[in-house]
C-alpha cells in the first residue's frame, strides 16, 4: 500500500497551470462547504424575527443590526410575564435580562445546553481515548506477535462495521435498558468506543505494520524490555497515525446523532439531540439553534486545528515517512 | 567480555531452514567474521545469539552462562543492524545516548555526554551529532549505528555487515579503526560481512557458512590456502580461483578422485612461448594499473592469472602455463588430497 502512494508523491512538481485549476476548485468547494456554515454563523447572531423574514437578511449592520438574543436563549430559561410585573422590578441587570424583557420575559435559571455540551465532551473524548487506546494495543499485537487465527479476527474486528451501527438500535436498545446503561455516559462512551474501535484497530495497524520492527529490537538489545520498547520507540513514531484516528474518531462520536437520540434524554444526553429541540415562543428558537450549533462546531475546530499537521500527513497513511 | 558457544543450533522459518546444527565457539577476546553468500544464515545466526530469535534446537551460550531463554536485554550484547536502525525520532546525540540511558543501564549525563563525544570523534560524526537522524547520508547513518554499538561496554559485539554502505575510503580506514578498537578493548565479536578484504584483515578466524551450515572455520590463512571444498575455495581470492577440469592437464600428478583442479591466479606462472606442458593463447588483458589480469585460453577454458604490468604479454601471445600448489576436488566438490 505504502509503495504505491510513496512513488505518486515523488512525481515532479506540478504545473503552474494546474496549480492554479486545483487551487480554483479547491477555492469552489471551500465556498459551497462553508455557505451553510456561515449562514448558522449569521444566524446566530439575528433576532428571532430577522432569522425568519423573507427575503432573507445577508449583511450584518447593513440588513440587520447583530443581536445577542441566540446566545441569550440558549443559555437561559425565561418565562413571560405580564407588563404589570416587568414593570414592578428592578433595573436588568444584564444585557440578556434586557433583551428578555423586551420580550416581555424574565430569565428563570439557565438552560441545559452546559451540561449536555460537557456530557458530550465527556462522551466523545472518553470513548475516543479508550478507542484509540484499545486500538493500539490490538494494532500491535496484531502486527507483531503471532495471533492464533489472526486474520479471521482482523475480518471479524472489520466485519462489525459492515452495516450501519444504527441497523442494531432495536438489540442494543433492549441491551441497554437491561443493563441499566440507558442514558447514563458510561453507556454512551462503552456504544461509541464499540463503534470506533475497529475502524482504530485497522488504521493503527496500518500504521505500526509500517515501523520497522528492527527499531524495537534495536531498543531490546539496548536494555529496554518489550514495553519500555513500544513506549520509547514505537509510540513515538506511530503518533502521526494516533492523532489521525483520534480524529476520525472523535468526529463520529462527537457528532453521532441516532443513537444520542434514542439512548439518552435526560442526565447523559449530548448536545446533538438537544440542540435541535430548542423551543422558542411560537416554535423553533432558529437564532438560538445556530448559537448552540455554532457553539459545538468549536471543541473540533480546535482540535483538528491543533493537529492537522498530524492529520495531512496522517491521512495519507504513512506514505510520507519523516 | 565473554565467550560465546552456539551448541547444535538450528532455526527454520516455516519451509526455510535458515540454520542447521550450527556449533561454533568464540573466545573471549576473538574477532570471528561470517562469510557467506545472501540468504545464508549470517544474520539469523546473528539474531540467535543476540536473543532476538530463539533457536527450534540447540543451546546458546554467553560467558559460560546458558542465555537460551534470556530476552536481549539480559544478554549484554550490542548490535550493529545491516538496516534501519536508527531511531528516527531521535537527534544523533540522543541515538548514541540511548543505550546509556535504559533502565537496566542508568547512566548520569555528563557520563554520558563524554561517552558519546568520544564515540563521535572516533566515527568522524561530532557536527551531526544536533541533527535528527533521518538527516543523515546512508554512510553516516551506518557510522551513528556502529556508535550505539560502541558507545557501551557490553560482553558481545554483533555486528551485520556495519560498512556496506560507506564509501571505499572511509571502509578501511574504519576496518582499520574497528580493530584497533576491538583489539584495545580485548572484545569478543562476531561479525557478518560480504566482503573478502573485511573478512581477511579483521578476523581472528572465518566462518564459511552456505545455506544455514557454517562450512568450514578457520584462521583467514587456512581458508584462503587450506578450503575445505570448492565452495569455500571460491568463495575467497578477487579474482576467483580457477577450476578447471582435470583433463585438461593430463600430466599433472593427482589424487585419483580429483575431478577439477582449483588454482589461484597468483599460483599460475606464465611464461611467453611454448615450453611447457600446457600452452594456451592471451585472449584479453584487464589493466588495474599496479597488476594485469591475463585471461588465457586453455583448450577453450579460461584461465585468468595475474602478472606484472612489465611482463611484456600481448594479446595473442602463446603462453606456457604451470600449476604451483594445486588444489584437487571430487566430483561432489569436497576436496581430497
Ligand atoms: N523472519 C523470517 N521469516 C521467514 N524467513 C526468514 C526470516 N528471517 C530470515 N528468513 C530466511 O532465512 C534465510 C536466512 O536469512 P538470513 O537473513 O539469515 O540471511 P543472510 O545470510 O543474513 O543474508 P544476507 O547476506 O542477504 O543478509 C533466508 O532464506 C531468509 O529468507
Ligand atoms: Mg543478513
Amino acid at each position: 500500500m505504502s509503495g504505491a502512494l510513496s512513488t505518486a508523491h515523488s512525481v515532479v512538481a506540478p504545473s503552474g497551470r494546474v496549480k492554479l485549476l486545483a487551487g480554483a476548485i479547491v477555492v469552489l468547494y471551500a465556498l459551497v462547504a462553508l455557505v451553510p456554515l456561515l449562514w448558522i454563523g449569521l444566524t446566530s447572531i439575528k433576532t428571532p424575527p430577522d432569522s425568519i423574514s423573507y427575503p432573507p437578511k445577508v449583511v450584518p449592520f447593513v440588513h440587520f443590526e447583530p443581536s445577542i438574543e441566540g446566545y441569550c436563549n440558549l443559555f437561559n430559561t425565561r418565562s413571560r410575564q405580564t407588563a404589570d410585573y416587568l414593570a414592578s422590578l428592578p433595573p436588568a441587570n444584564s444585557a440578556c435580562e434586557e433583551i428578555t424583557r423586551s420580550r416581555s420575559m424574565v430569565v428563570v435559571g439557565p438552560s441545559n445546553y452546559v451540561p449536555r455540551f460537557l456530557n458530550s465532551l465527556i462522551i466523545a473524548f472518553g470513548s475516543t481515548l479508550l478507542s484509540v487506546g484499545l486500538g493500539t494495543c490490538a494494532a500491535y499485537a496484531f502486527s507483531r506477535f503471532k495471533v492464533p487465527m489472526k486474520d479471521d479476527l482482523l475480518f471479524f474486528i472489520l466485519s462489525t462495521r459492515m452495516m450501519p451501527p444504527i441497523a442494531v438500535a432495536i438489540p442494543i436498545f433492549l441491551m441497554y435498558r437491561e443493563l441499566g446503561l440507558s442514558d447514563t455516559r458510561l453507556g454512551m462512551i462503552l456504544l461509541y468506543t464499540s463503534v470506533n474501535v475497529s475502524l482504530a484497530v485497522w488504521l493503527l495497524k496500518g500504521f505500526i505494520d509500517e515501523i520497522p520492527r528492527e527499531y524495537e529490537e534495536a531498543a531490546m538489545i539496548d536494555g529496554y524490555t518489550r514495553l519500555q520498547a513500544f513506549r520509547k520507540v514505537v509510540l513515538p513514531q506511530a503518533t502521526t497515525g494516533i492523532v489521525a484516528t483520534a480524529i476520525f474518531c472523535l468526529i463520529f462520536a462527537w457528532n453521532e446523532y441516532a443513537f444520542a437520540v434514542l439512548l439518552t434524554s435526560g442526565t447523559a444526553q449530548t448536545a446533538p439531540p438537544f440542540i435541535p429541540i430548542i423551543i422558542g415562543e411560537g416554535g423553533q428558537d432558529w437564532p438560538a439553534v445556530a448559537a448552540g450549533t455554532t457553539l459545538f462546531l468549536i471543541p473540533i475546530l480546535i482540535f483538528t486545528v491543533l493537529l492537522r499537521k498530524h492529520l495531512l500527513r496522517g491521512i495519507t497513511f504513512g506514505a510520507v515517512r519523516k | 567480555m565473554a565467550e560465546i558457544t552456539l551448541a547444535q543450533v538450528s532455526k527454520r522459518f516455516g519451509p526455510v531452514q535458515a540454520v542447521t546444527d550450527l556449533s561454533l565457539t568464540i573466545a573471549n577476546g576473538e574477532f570471528v567474521v561470517l562469510l557467506g553468500p545472501t540468504g545464508a544464515g549470517k544474520t539469523t545466526s546473528l539474531r540467535l545469539v543476540a536473543g532476538l530469535e530463539t533457536p527450534d534446537d540447540g543451546r546458546v551460550f554467553i560467558g559460560g552462562v546458558d542465555v537460551t531463554g534470556l530476552p536481549p536485554a539480559a544478554r549484554d550484547v550490542t548490535f550493529v543492524f545491516q538496516q534501519y536502525s536508527l531511531y528516527p525520532h531521535l537527534s544523533v546525540f540522543d541515538n548514541l545516548a540511548f543505550p546509556l540511558r535504559s533502565p537496566t543501564r542508568r547512566t548520569p549525563e555528563d557520563e554520558i555526554r563524554r561517552a558519546v563525544g568520544e564515540v563521535a570523534r572516533l566515527l568522524r560524526i561530532e557536527d551531526k551529532l544536533q541533527n535528527r537522524a533521518t538527516q543523515l547520508s546512508g554512510g553516516q547513518m551506518q557510522r551513528v549505528a556502529i556508535g550505539r554499538a560502541l558507545v557501551r561496554r557490553p560482553a558481545v559485539y554483533l555486528m551485520d555487515e556495519p560498512l556496506s554502505s560507506l564509501d571505499a575510503k572511509l571502509r578501511s580506514e574504519l576496518r582499520i579503526e574497528l580493530k584497533h578498537i576491538q583489539q584495545d578493548l580485548g572484545a569478543t565479536m562476531l561479525y557478518v560481512t560480504h566482503d573478502q578484504t573485511e573478512a581477511m584483515t579483521l578476523a581472528t578466524r572465518i566462518g564459511v557458512i552456505n545455506r544455514g551450515r557454517l562450512v568450514q572455520i578457520g584462521t583467514p590463512r587456512s581458508i584462503y590456502e587450506d578450503p575445505a571444498d570448492i565452495y569455500v575455495a571460491t568463495r575467497l581470492g578477487s579474482p576467483g580461483i580457477n577450476l578447471l577440469p582435470r583433463a585438461l592437464f593430463p600430466t599433472l600428478e593427482a589424487p585419483a578422485a580429483a575431478a577439477t583442479i582449483g588454482v589461484r591466479t597468483e599460483h599460475l606462472a606464465i611464461a611467453k612461448g611454448q615450453n611447457g606442458a600446457v600452452t594456451g593463447k592471451v585472449d584479453w588483458i584487464e589493466r588495474l594499473g599496479d597488476q594485469n589480469h591475463l585471461h588465457i585460453d586453455v583448450n577453450r577454458q579460461q584461465i585468468v592469472s595475474l602478472v606484472d604490468p612489465d611482463e611484456g604479454l600481448g594479446v595473442g601471445d602463446e603462453v606456457a602455463v604451470s600449476l604451483h600448489k594445486p588444489l584437487f576436488f571430487a566430483a561432489d566438490g569436497q576436496r581430497v588430497r
